[in-house]
């Protein structure tokens, strides 16, 4: 045989696999199930909005985060696979940033977490770079025709990050407050923060 | 939150609260069976454990999510950790760290069990 059988259930197919590459040594269980829990648990959008709240409160930290942003990431603790290339994108009244990754589903893993199902879709990800304006309006964020939209293409270079806007009305909310705020679809671009 | 047009997902099917809930990412399940966490951790092992050069798996998924898009214009039936686990099968037989004959073999004998033999009691979970 060519190649292995993927009509098979798939289920089966990892224990298999992941019982050969034990038995060689090359696993252990309990490295597999750690990583599991920590993408379940432990990174996740929580990071991110902690990085976006920082910059709303702390004008040196947002000069450093959109300066260099796996540096100014890192400074709050978040690093690991994924997120070695991370840049930052300002969103403005006047230009929105969403990210996307036409090609499978590179994401900032240590401020985002693991993907939505929705981000690695092959509907998102070839449609939203044909017609964001459309497909954000699906999500539910209608933008001004003046409002101009670009479209990010993560690689394994890069790893984007958007930099929402700031809510109105939110001038006296702590970092902490702010931080609880901030989404993860905010920080994609297919939202915006709401207002509170 | 999402876009139903482009949100294909049965997740928000599940328990959303009990205790049984399972972890939640802003509402949504980072995993939507226990195979594809599985699937995710053995890549991630796998690299940790320097067997894997990251970029060459991301090349291996890129490769299977395009054939699987080419075969499949209308998207229906996608999968993200199917495409995960088709690379990951060819990349770790590819690189020879498992002989594809032996993956098979593996495979044949587990599919061969009868099911439910990984339980200590019979099947009557209902019971439990």
């Amino acid at each position: 045989m060519t190649s292995t059988p993927d009509h098979l259930d798939p289920a089966l197919r990892v224990q298999a696999l992941a019982s050969l590459l034990t038995e060689r040594g090359l696993i252990d269980e309990a490295t597999v199930e750690n990583f599991i829990k920590t993408y379940e648990q432990s990174v996740g959008p929580m990071n991110g909005a902690k990085v976006v709240a920082r910059a709303w409160t702390d004008p040196g930290y947002r000069a450093r985060l959109l300066a260099d942003g796996t540096a100014a990431i890192a400074e709050l603790g978040f690093k690991g696979p994924q997120g070695e290339h991370m840049v930052v994108l300002e969103n403005t009244p006047t230009v929105h940033h969403v990210v996307v990754c036409t090609l499978c589903s590179c994401y900032p893993w240590p401020v985002l977490g693991l993907p939505p199902s929705w981000y690695k879709d092959p509907a998102y990800r070839s449609r939203v770079v044909r017609e964001p304006r459309q497909v954000l309006r699906e999500f539910g964020l209608d933008l001004d025709d003046s409002v101009e939209i670009r479209v990010h293409d993560s690689s394994s270079e890069v790893r984007y990050m958007v930099l929402p806007e700031r809510p109105a009305g939110t001038g006296h909310y702590s970092e902490a407050e702010l931080a609880d705020l901030v989404t993860r679809d905010a920080m994609v671009g297919v939202a915006k923060v709401p207002v509170p | 939150m999402t876009a139903p047009e482009i949100h294909a997902d049965a997740a928000y099917l599940l328990d959303a609260a009990g205790p049984a809930a399972p972890p939640r990412d802003n509402g949504e399940l980072v995993f939507a069976a226990p195979w594809e966490s599985q699937a995710f951790g053995v890549a991630l092992a796998l690299h940790d454990a320097g067997c894997i050069d990251w970029e060459d798996f991301r090349r291996s998924l890129i490769r299977e999510i395009g054939e699987w898009e080419a075969a499949h214009p209308s998207g229906e039936g996608w999968n993200y950790y199917e495409c995960w686990l088709r690379s990951l099968e060819r990349l770790v037989s590819g690189t020879g760290l498992v002989a594809v004959g032996d993956l098979r073999a593996r495979l044949d004998l587990l599919a061969a069990r009868p099911a439910g033999h990984d339980h200590r009691h019979d099947h009557r979970h209902d019971d439990e």
